[in-house]
């Protein structure tokens, strides 16, 4: 259970649902067959059916439809063999056609549910209202010129989205937990590149605040937040102001807020008085979008393993801990690393490298792990080295720093660079011998019963080797010169 | 005056298959009439060069004997399809100076069939209009005069620059769209066949939208043969338009067999209107004795929810014509009227760039689907376009064809029925059910009205049997044997 606000007259408790529009991963748009590629230069991705020239139509795209039936199936939703897209009527100068082809009444997808995983380890079911496809506006440029806008209309047609949560959501860490859940879903899913920097993933939170099982309170819409941290902040923000409101006798105005994400707080963009009214209309153009079960079921069938199913088989079948396996099964990239890493060898140790040591220097890196100069096949290797013995552990940290830096293989490296382990007992038992010899002194106090001098002797005998002696055969032999 | 203008398709196809004229000499002939028609206002561009090389190319293929339907055939396009290049308005100032990019489906399908374009035919704006009169660019004239009284008349509309010039003998035949009665009843007041094809039956891609559940394109001609080679030629599926039907495309021209034996025809009993001039209906009984004299027979039928189709049409198709027009705001194309912000940029631009009647229908349109209204208007209109449909087919299990006359009346003069909108959509009375059924119909010239102006029967049909529409139409046509040409001729008759 969240953490009640705790206000100057009692407990409050937030209530948030989420509005994330995730753009299609589709190389044409929803209804024409221009290209959707991010960053190209201004209006060159445009057909005269994006730019609403006279005469033109929409034709569906299939793909997207594929892409959105998927994503509903992969959120646990009912999916509906008929829908019907419909048009919602407003004027902007980056909406060419004078309406946004959307699902109203009728949307692809229903009823759905996402599993949350809470820090504690504990996990949550979030409902999902509805998933409906809509076309993206194009992009309105005040800043190009003094007192003129710029319309790149790249985006217009765009095929997005549009994924509506109940309000289940009770903490801006809930609504985090359930943003970054549906993320991972879309990229598994390979329906949404969920990068938020590049807008292909948008939060619209709906937030409001209430006494602990009181009714609804009124809600604000906070519009078109674009990263995890900024929706956390937004509401964190918004259920504070909206409290400190209520509890100084004001009322919450059901409005649309915009988060400044420099100064952390929310502001008023339009008042309700202001909606627009969108006079939604069964798009005439376009006739009721009827699936055949049989193909829903064929792409159900063709679903990767997804987040919450690859966790419990990584559970149970790695035995590890809910925590690692969460932290694994984020992204597909890395649960696939480890599990390569992990075919046939010991999937603590592999799963221990590749959290600990590999993602830390990917951090270091700033690289994602598509990008890993080290490769699950080299992390491996260099598994394997330690497992045989080649390694203690401290040199295998050694060789995989130099694996990250040069990018050459384990054994490459062992052979180079001289590290491998000495296990050869008469080595060690001369190094003993000369240590033991130079140090007396400390001999004859542990021998008399100074027992932690055993640590110095190691020491020793380790620097004597340039640390290259095997640990546990060192510990063995020096036990027995000792006693001597 | 010459006779190559005075043809129908059929002739002039076996004509030029003869090498009794060229295809040049006929575009030529056509290209002066379309001159000699300015009086009429009926076009809003001349294309004589681009007419002279697809004649030129059209001659090419007739001497290599590789000519296809329309081969050579001087056609007019309504100014609502977009043709490549060339001007493209729909009748309208806010497209002001619109060359688009593309060609319509229907056109391109004209020209692939070896037809050549005259030029672009006058229409209301936007298609909005049963007179030619709310033009942005000046009102047709209907090339008849009633008899021993010279005051214009409007051609009807929407597609009135079409029917003129067909009428005239400036066009052999012309392109329409017909929304609520828009190619059949011009066709009924200008003396020539027209017809709406079934919704889907031609591609909507690339024809400026009026209302986009009803707009559908076909073809103005002189004669039914004429209408079933030219409707050959625009129909057939387009994956580019979702509504266009992926339905093969009959021979049309074949099934003009003569023969409507043992046909039932259908007489709705709705459409004898209170005070509807007896002179319509001693035509359309006429027309019931002339398919009882062919071999059909005439069955009464009822179509209950007539009475409701006009206000269903005129809340369904501003509707939807509000949306569809919303795309003209200044921004991309055609007129822009600078303001101090954006808004008023679009209300500069919409205010100077559309007419009265364009007006008022975006705002009934937008009235009709605001929040709170929406259900007592469209939602209530759409059901009852439903129960209009399921009459027809009520009635189809009965008959295979429904006669009936085109329009309540021949035409009225230029500023008769001006000030009053709803006199005007009455004209709009027996062809609005057969667009909100979507089925198909037709109207042929059937005689004369005691002034001495044309009168048009109409046969409507089931859905996607325009075959029958057209076997019927080629009975009254013959039993008619309209042969009463207007007093205006640009081209020899």
């Amino acid at each position: 259970m969240a953490q009640p606000i705790r206000g100057s007259s009692g407990d409050w408790e937030m209530v948030i649902g989420l509005e994330v529009h995730a753009q299609v991963v589709s190389q044409a748009k929803l209804f024409s067959g221009a290209a959707t590629d991010f960053g190209a230069e201004p209006n060159t991705q445009v057909s005269p059916i994006d730019a609403a020239f006279p005469g033109m139509l929409p034709v569906i795209n299939r793909h997207c439809v594929e892409q959105a039936v998927k994503t509903g199936l992969g959120i646990n939703a009912e999916i509906n063999l008929v829908s019907v897209f419909d048009r919602k009527n407003y004027f902007y100068a980056d909406l060419p056609a004078g309406y946004q082809i959307s699902q109203y009444t009728r949307p692809i997808v229903g009823k759905g549910k996402i599993t949350l995983d809470l820090a504690d380890g504990s996990t949550r079911e979030v409902g999902i209202t509805r998933l409906h496809l809509e076309q993206d506006a194009g992009k309105s440029l005040h800043d190009q010129h003094p007192t003129l806008t710029y319309v790149d209309l790249n985006r217009a047609g765009v095929a997005l989205m549009e994924i509506v949560s109940e309000p289940d959501l009770r903490s801006a860490e809930e609504a985090g937990a359930y943003l970054r859940k549906l993320r991972s879903i879309l990229r598994y899913l390979g329906t949404c590149d969920g990068n938020m920097e590049e807008g292909s993933l948008r939060c619209d939170c709906n937030v409001s605040v209430r006494r602990p099982g009181a009714p609804l309170g009124t809600r604000c819409e906070i519009k078109n937040v674009n990263s995890i941290r900024y929706v956390m902040q937004a509401i964190e923000h918004e259920a504070r102001r909206q409290v400190e409101l209520l509890e100084e006798g004001g009322v919450v105005e059901q409005e649309t807020r915009l988060f400044d994400a420099g100064k952390g707080v929310t502001r008023a963009m339009r008042s309700k008085e202001h909606a627009h009214d969108y006079r939604y209309f069964p798009d005439p153009d376009l006739l009721p979008l009827r699936l055949d079960a049989n193909w829903v079921e064929a792409l159900r069938r063709s679903l990767p393993e997804l987040p919450d199913a690859k966790k419990a088989r990584f559970i149970e079948h790695y035995r590890l801990s809910p925590d690692d396996a969460g932290v694994l099964v984020a992204e597909q990239a890395s649960a696939d690393y480890f599990e390569a890493v992990a075919r046939g060898r010991d999937a603590k140790l592999a799963a221990n490298w590749v959290m600990v040591e590999l993602y830390g220097a990917l951090n270091r890196l700033g690289l994602g792990i598509e990008r890993s100069p080290v490769s699950a096949a080299g992390l491996g290797e260099l598994v394997d080295l330690v497992i045989d013995g080649t390694l203690s552990g401290r040199l295998a940290k050694e060789v995989f720093a130099a694996m990250i830096e040069t990018g050459k293989g384990a054994a490459v490296l062992v052979e180079e660079r001289g590290l491998k382990q000495v296990t050869d007992s008469g080595a060690i038992e001369s190094a003993i011998d000369a240590v033991l010899a130079a140090q007396g002194e400390k001999v004859a106090e542990y021998r008399a019963g100074k027992e932690k001098l055993f640590g110095f002797f190691v020491g020793q005998v380790m620097k004597a080797t340039q640390g290259k002696a095997n640990p546990a055969l060192l510990n063995e032999l020096l036990r027995k010169r000792l006693a001597g | 005056m010459s006779a190559l203008t005075g043809l129908t398709i059929a002739e002039a196809r076996a004509g030029l298959r003869a090498r009794q004229f060229s295809a040049r000499e006929l575009a030529a002939e056509h290209i002066a009439a379309v001159a000699a028609a300015r009086p009429l206002n009926a076009f809003l561009a001349e294309t004589p060069e681009r007419a002279l090389a697809m004649a030129d190319a059209a001659d090419q293929r007739l001497q290599r004997g590789a000519a296809r339907a329309l081969e050579g055939m001087p056609l007019a396009i309504k100014d609502l399809f977009c043709t490549e290049g060339v001007l493209t308005t729909a009748g309208s100032r806010i497209l002001d100076g619109f060359k688009p990019p593309y060609e319509s489906t229907v056109t391109a399908k004209l020209w692939a069939a070896g037809a050549v374009m005259l030029g672009k035919a006058n229409m209301d704006e936007f298609a909005m209009g049963s007179s030619n009169v709310t033009c942005a660019h000046g009102a047709v004239e209907n090339p008849w005069r009633r008899r021993g009284d010279n005051r214009p008349l409007v051609p009807g509309g929407s597609s009135g620059g079409s029917a003129a010039a067909v009428a005239a003998r400036a066009a052999l035949a012309a392109t329409g769209t017909d929304t609520g009665g828009s190619i059949r009843q011009p066709a009924s007041f200008c003396g020539i066949v027209g017809m709406k094809p079934t919704y889907g039956r031609c591609s909507r891609w690339g024809i400026v939208a009026f209302a986009s559940s009803l707009d559908q394109a076909g073809p103005m001609t002189r004669s039914v043969r004429d209408a079933a080679i030219m409707l050959g030629a625009m129909a057939g599926h387009d994956p580019k338009d979702s509504t266009s039907a992926p339905v093969a495309v009959p021979d049309f021209e074949a099934a003009l067999s003569g023969d409507i034996r043992g046909l039932k025809i259908g007489i709705p009993r709705e459409y004898r209107l209170d005070g509807m001039p007896a002179e319509i209906e001693a035509l359309w009984q006429r027309g019931i004795d002339w398919v009882k004299a062919a071999g059909a027979e005439p069955v009464e039928i009822s179509l209950p929810m007539t009475k409701y189709a006009l206000p269903a049409y005129y809340i369904i198709a501003p509707a939807e014509a509000s949306s569809n027009l919303a795309r003209y705001d200044g921004v991309r194309f055609g007129l822009r009227v600078p303001g101090g912000s954006l808004d008023e940029m679009y209300e500069n631009t919409r205010a100077a760039g559309f007419g009265p009647e364009v007006r008022r229908r975006v705002l009934i349109g937008t009235y009709v689907l605001s929040a709170g209204y929406y259900d007592a208007y469209y939602l209530k209109a759409q059901q009852v376009r439903t129960l209009i449909a399921r009459d027809f087919e009520a009635a189809f299990q009965r008959c295979d064809a429904l006669l009936t006359p085109t329009a309540p009346s021949a035409a009225f003069a230029i500023g008769e029925k001006q000030d009053d909108p709803i006199a005007m959509y009455l004209n709009d009375v027996f062809t609005v059910p057969v667009n909100l059924a979507g089925l198909p119909g037709i109207s042929v010239p059937a005689g004369l009205s005691a002034d001495g102006l044309p009168l048009g029967l109409q046969v409507i049909g089931r859905a996607f049997d325009e075959a029958t529409v057209l076997r019927v139409a080629e009975i009254i046509e013959t039993a008619a044997g309209f042969t009463a040409k207007p007093a205006f001729l640009a081209g020899g008759g």
